[in-house]
């Protein structure tokens, strides 16, 4: 019966589509409701990749989005830069989803093409439920927000507790203890690393130079500064370089079936790596759950707590977006509603930024490969506390990718770091320059 | 048409004659103009234009699409990324060619040859690798190159032999293009054994008549008799050359030893997707467009201004 009825709709929709006339009747394009504050029947899109998400979304379509008659249909994307240019380029063709999800680090780029909307009437109340240096991300320094946070990866230092006790190593607290435990390991065992220093993903060494400080892109009244080779970036590239070309680390990429293999078999003992390595590691190294164990990461002064970000993303509205009020309180609930934040945790497997949601619920026992470690996110939430602040430029994917190039070269050829950390500097600063940005540095 | 012009109504019926041959080419030049010329106009349009940014870039109105006159162009052709991206393909083909042809040729006239058993299953079997996707391949290759998870690194490890790392240095380009190779000499092989098959019998008889054996038939009647499929092989094999993609950007991940920019095309598509730069992503399109148009046509001049002298020697 129910088909029937709908078969009928969807012919009367088509009839008036190819009349041209009244398209509208059959969507929800009832104009923005900014104005009218009520919501009435509106549906809105959303552009995400986290698994499950549109789990989450039906527990709002069923309860909060009944209410008010505001459904949200997940659209599924695979994540990284390509989906950046395609919102990017959704947007330049007025045909943006209402809602995306993005990470961090691509939000100035996002606001610079004029993607995103300023949300922040609407879940700015929600600012005092984050980390301040999670928040801080989403307002690009400025009085607007641009988008709620979502996920944080806060970094950590993962290790195979069996065989640090096998060869007698200490747990790194800082990273000259890191290089320390690297040379002995090497030394007692020449077939085995400790880590290895990869070149296929930007935001791990991006989160080790926020750690130690460094601040790639800021601003100075209407300039831009770059300082990608700035002093605490040049001491991790400088740290890493050395480490590799006196081989006492590896330096093949991760994430390739070497890496696996390699992790799996305790070929290498460590990893530096964010809150979400459980999930890596269930599917990379199977056959090692319950002997790795989490601390935070070392650091480059003896009793500094301080940690860096790698990955995480927020929940952005769109300019788009003609139910943009709508849209930024789904946001703003997907992110600080707990019982959103549950479902979140449990279908999607983040971890949440809003500070109240990473200790209890699901987050009360440790990921299912960690069951030696049972106060694993107790753990990791007062390490979250730590994160250093980030700052992020509006071309965060072209220094990315000059240092997949750069630094892949440097690592293969075991020479300067630095060098390879100058290149990125310099393809960076060119590039603004190039699109008419001021810039300096 | 004819009938009707004879028993009068002469203007629409003229017209109707004019007209026809038009409204045969309509389709086509609809199509033509639709898919063809109108996405490469744009190209060309975006080639010429940049986007500038205001002040800090952030807000809205901060982006304008203006004129980039030739700068795009200047750009790209002073890209030194760029040129070495189109050495390192040169390299790529000047292995993959020659090797994917020779053993296409040999492949073809092992086949044709009158001995031959299980032609049938032979020719599908060499063929076969043509299907499978050229992602596929490339990954299913690479993870045979991977020292770690490699059968052949095993192997060798186990007779105590030392075993090559193909994913760097010199041994990469070989790395590259025997999956180049095991894909395509299948499809080359069935144009140069089609060409072979139609190759009249009567000249084989009389060859055999003359004496010849197998090796001077195939020598000195029936490569010259498929030359031009060899042209046609060698002329396709260039141009794929020139647009290797799919196996360096599958293998990227895997090793250090592969850029971003490691071909030119992989370059227009960091530029156009991971950059956002669609701009200069069409100036170095329309150029590697150019590059291949006038390498291949050149390629063409040369082979047909040659067969026509020798002819009329």
């Amino acid at each position: 019966m129910q088909f029937t009825t709908r078969g009928r709709l969807m012919a009367t929709c088509l009839t008036l589509a190819l009349g041209a006339t009244a398209l509208a009747a059959c969507g929800s394009g009832d104009g923005d409701d900014a104005e009218s504050g009520s919501d009435g029947p509106v549906s809105l899109t959303y552009w995400a990749w986290a698994p499950g998400m549109d789990k989450v979304a039906d527990i709002w379509n069923t309860t909060e989005g009944k209410k008010t008659g505001v459904t949200v249909t997940v659209k599924k994307q695979a994540s990284g830069d390509d989906l950046v240019t395609k919102i990017i380029t959704a947007a330049k063709a007025k045909k943006a989803p209402d809602l995306v999800q993005a990470e961090y680090q691509a939000l100035p780029t996002l606001v610079s093409n004029d993607v995103l909307a300023d949300i922040s009437s609407e879940v700015g109340d929600a600012k005092g439920q984050f980390a301040p240096g999670v928040w801080q991300q989403t307002t690009l320094g400025t009085d607007a927000v641009y988008a709620v946070p979502q996920d944080s990866g806060p970094m950590m230092f993962y290790y195979r507790e069996d065989l640090f006790k096998e060869y007698g190593l200490t747990v790194p607290t800082t990273w000259d203890e890191f290089a320390d435990a690297a040379r002995a390991l090497k030394k007692k065992d020449p077939s085995k690393a400790l880590t290895t220093f990869s070149s296929n993903d930007a935001g791990l060494f991006a989160g080790l130079a926020q750690q130690a400080g460094a601040r790639w892109w800021t601003t100075q009244g209407e300039t831009w500064k770059v300082g990608i080779a700035d002093a605490a970036t040049a001491k991790v590239a400088d740290f890493w370089g050395g480490l590799v070309k006196e081989g006492a680390i590896d330096n093949q990429p991760m994430y390739t079936p070497s890496w696996n293999k390699a992790l799996n078999t305790g070929k290498q003992l460590a990893w530096v790596s964010a809150v979400w390595a459980p999930g890596t590691l269930t599917t990379a190294a199977p056959d090692t759950k319950g002997k790795w164990a989490m601390a935070p990461l070392p650091q480059w002064n003896a009793g500094e707590h301080r940690t860096g970000s790698w990955g995480g993303s927020s929940t952005g509205v769109t300019n788009d977006s003609g139910h943009k009020k709508a849209a930024a309180r789904f946001a703003a609930w997907l992110n600080t509603d707990s019982r959103a934040l549950a479902a979140l945790v449990k279908e999607g497997g983040i971890y949440p930024a809003a500070t109240a949601a990473q200790t209890g619920g699901a987050l009360s026992a440790a990921p299912g490969f960690f069951p030696n470690q049972p106060d694993f996110y107790a753990q990791a939430a007062e390490i979250a506390k730590t994160t250093a602040p980030s700052a992020w430029g509006p071309n965060v994917n072209v220094a990315y990718t000059a240092f997949r190039d750069s630094f892949a070269s440097a690592a293969k050829n075991k020479s300067d770091f630095g060098a390879a950390l100058g290149v990125i500097q310099r393809d960076t600063v060119a590039d603004l320059k190039k699109q008419g940005f001021e810039v300096t540095g | 048409m004819a009938t009707d012009l004879r028993r009068g109504g002469p203007r629409p019926g003229r017209w109707r004659v004019r007209g026809a041959p038009y409204a045969f080419l309509l389709p086509a030049v609809a199509l033509f103009a639709l898919f063809f010329a109108l996405p490469i106009g744009y190209a060309l349009y975006l080639s010429l234009r940049k986007v500038e940014v205001k002040g800090l870039g952030l807000g809205s109105g901060a982006r304008q699409e203006v004129w980039a006159g030739l700068s795009n162009y200047t750009a790209a052709l002073s890209d030194s990324e760029l040129l070495s991206s189109a050495l390192r393909v040169l390299g790529y083909g000047a292995i993959v060619v020659p090797s994917m042809l020779g053993l296409a040729l040999v492949l073809a006239l092992m086949l044709d040859a009158e001995r031959t058993r299980l032609g049938g299953f032979s020719r599908l079997a060499i063929f076969l690798p043509y299907a499978v996707p050229g992602v596929i391949a490339a990954l299913m290759w690479g993870f045979l190159y991977l020292p770690d998870v490699s059968p052949f690194h095993y192997l060798l490890d186990r007779a105590g032999l030392p075993a090559p790392d193909l994913l760097d240095g010199g041994p990469l380009y070989v790395a590259l293009a025997n999956i180049a190779l095991w894909g395509g000499t299948g499809f080359n092989m069935i144009v140069i054994y089609t060409s072979l098959r139609s190759i009249p019998v009567e000249i084989y008889e009389a060859a055999r008549l003359d004496g010849a054996s197998q090796l001077q038939t195939a020598l000195r009647i029936k490569i010259p008799i498929v030359a031009p499929s060899l042209v046609l092989t060698f002329f396709f094999s260039i141009i794929a050359t020139l647009q290797v993609f799919s196996e360096p950007t599958t293998l990227k991940p895997l090793t250090n030893s592969l850029s971003t920019t490691w071909s030119p095309l992989m370059k227009v598509y960091q530029d156009a997707f991971v950059k956002n730069d669609i701009y200069s992503a069409a100036a170095t399109s329309v150029v590697i467009a150019v590059i291949t148009l006038v390498l291949s046509f050149g390629f063409l001049k040369t082979v047909g201004s040659r067969s026509n002298r020798g002819e009329t020697q």
